[in-house]
């Protein structure tokens, strides 16, 4: 698989490190009523989608940048790529 | 029709003429008391043993494709209980023991080969842990035995035992581990189970999961609506995408994991051998060819093949450990999908759906736990306890923290 990376350019995806699923950026709120819930959910269960499915890559043999990748679990066919950071702050967190 | 030596070479000797179908191809009935969703190894030995040890026999399995075509015949066919939680010690045990009776129980020619598996050992930290594991094999009654490079030497003079980075120190056999022949693992429980009534009921995919007021009632399929007492998911590989017909989500990514067969040679593997430092595993087959296997790609998938840079991880941790198989050619290479579950070990245990079970989670070691998983699923859907040695697959384990952490690393769904 090639990743296109958006500051490097197509790059394989040999020098990335896989996390998983991109909902991972959304960290629940541990003083939230159902905090325990929350995080049951955020660090246990997954959508698992078979087709389109948005993730995270750390471009660790690169430039180490996180970055949000859609890529399509059915054939491998990646769509968009996004800096991590980017969608991060999109969604409303700081950093 | 019962299967004897004798009977192959009275057919030899007329013919051919007077084998007979080994399953029925029925019509799916309007209802049933449990239906199996998944016709793999599995779904099939569920089918048997509930059939078999339970009495219940208005059964069906449904598959969505043909009989046996998922991982169950792209696995690399290795039989072992060399396990070290007494989550999972046990309960690959009670498959051992199943795996040593299967032909004679099944009257069905599986060709399980107890010819012996191996972990090497690198140092002395992974010595004192394979002898904690080999301890914790005793105490669940199955067999262990730590031997030292010399021995080795004797017995598989071919390893390299002076590699710079990883040289071996000894290793921990499990002489009654091997190798079986993993499509006839499932055509013979289907057999088995049909001769006992139960319908096995191919190209018949299930498109949803009825539930009325917090009860499922049965599924509606592509040859049209079954009812049933009991659902059973069984589709380890597909478990979310069945599952989120249930609105369920898991604790399970799908991963995709690669196999592969060499060239046929002469028979120069006697056993199975694995090299944990690098993940690498590998036994002969009885046409010659050499079946091994490595670690995961390591993103989620559900497309049946993998990438090009885990094929070279693998036949480099093939080389680092015996070099003399560097002149041998890749024949194949195949992936297939894994249900990767968050602590590396599975599930068995019903949902908070009533009447819908599920099973799953297999990780990369659903082949040798075919003939237990049946036989403890069939005792959970029949009895609606989990059997003795199962009760710690559960799926709330992640909430009420009593994880299987077979390897000591906390969550994350890249184990096995």
């Amino acid at each position: 698989m090639i990743i296109n990376h958006p500051l490097l350019g197509p790059r394989d995806a040999a020098e990335f490190v896989y996390l998983g699923d991109a909902s991972l950026i959304d960290r629940p709120d541990w003083q939230d009523e159902d905090a325990m819930d929350q995080f049951h959910a955020y660090g246990y269960l997954r959508d698992n989608p078979a087709g389109e499915h948005k993730e995270l890559w750390y471009h660790e043999q690169g430039d180490r940048s996180w970055l949000v990748v859609t890529r399509n679990t059915l054939t491998h066919e990646i769509t968009n790529v996004e800096i991590a950071r980017d969608v991060a702050r999109a969604r409303g967190r700081d950093k | 029709m019962r299967y004897s030596g004798f009977k192959v070479l009275w057919q030899g000797l007329t013919g051919n003429k007077g084998w007979t179908r080994a399953w029925r191809e029925p019509e799916p009935k309007p209802e049933y008391d449990i239906i199996i969703i998944g016709g793999g190894g599995h779904g099939l030995s569920t089918a048997y043993y509930l059939s078999k040890e339970f009495g219940m026999t208005n059964v069906a399995v449904l598959e969505k494709g043909w009989l046996g075509s998922g991982n169950i015949g792209r696995n690399t066919t290795i039989i072992r209980s060399n396990y070290l939680l007494p989550g999972n010690e046990p309960f690959y045990e009670l498959s051992m023991k199943l795996w040593e009776n299967l032909e004679q129980d099944t009257n069905y020619n599986s060709m399980v080969s107890q010819r012996s598996i191996l972990n090497l050992i690198h140092t002395d930290g992974q010595r004192d842990a394979f002898v904690r594991r080999g301890n914790a094999m005793f105490l669940a009654g199955a067999d262990a035995e730590l031997v030292d490079a010399a021995q080795l030497r004797e017995e598989l003079p071919f390893l390299d035992y002076d590699n710079a980075r990883f040289p071996i120190k000894g290793g921990l056999f499990q002489r009654r581990g091997g190798t079986a022949r993993h499509d006839a693992v499932a055509w013979g429980y289907a057999r088995g189970a049909d001769s006992r009534g139960v319908d096995i009921i191919q190209n018949c995919e299930v498109t949803g999961i009825d539930i009325e007021n917090g009860r499922c009632v049965g599924v509606q399929t592509s040859r049209g609506a079954i009812r049933a007492k009991k659902v059973a998911m069984c589709v380890a590989g597909s478990s979310g995408r069945v599952a989120a017909m249930a609105g369920m989500r898991l604790p399970i990514e799908s991963h995709v994991l690669q196999a592969f067969v060499s060239e046929g040679l002469k028979p120069t593997l006697p056993g199975v051998i694995t090299f944990g430092a690098g993940h690498f595993y590998v036994s002969q087959s009885d046409k010659g060819g050499l079946v091994f296997g490595g670690d995961i790609d390591g993103y989620n998938t559900y497309a049946q093949r993998g990438n090009l840079p885990v094929v070279e991880d693998v036949c480099e941790g093939g080389m680092a450990i015996m070099p003399m198989i560097g002149r041998a050619r890749l024949l194949r290479s195949w992936g297939g999908v894994m249900d990767m579950s968050m602590d590396g070990s599975p599930f068995i245990d019903k949902t908070h759906i009533d009447g819908l079970y599920f099973n799953g989670g297999w990780c990369y070691g659903g082949f040798k736990a075919t003939p237990a998983s049946g036989f403890c699923y069939a005792h959970l859907l029949a009895r609606d306890t989990p059997h003795p040695v199962a009760t710690q697959m559960r799926l709330d384990r992640f909430m009420t923290g009593n994880l299987i952490d077979e390897k000591g690393v906390g969550n994350q769904p890249n184990l096995h």
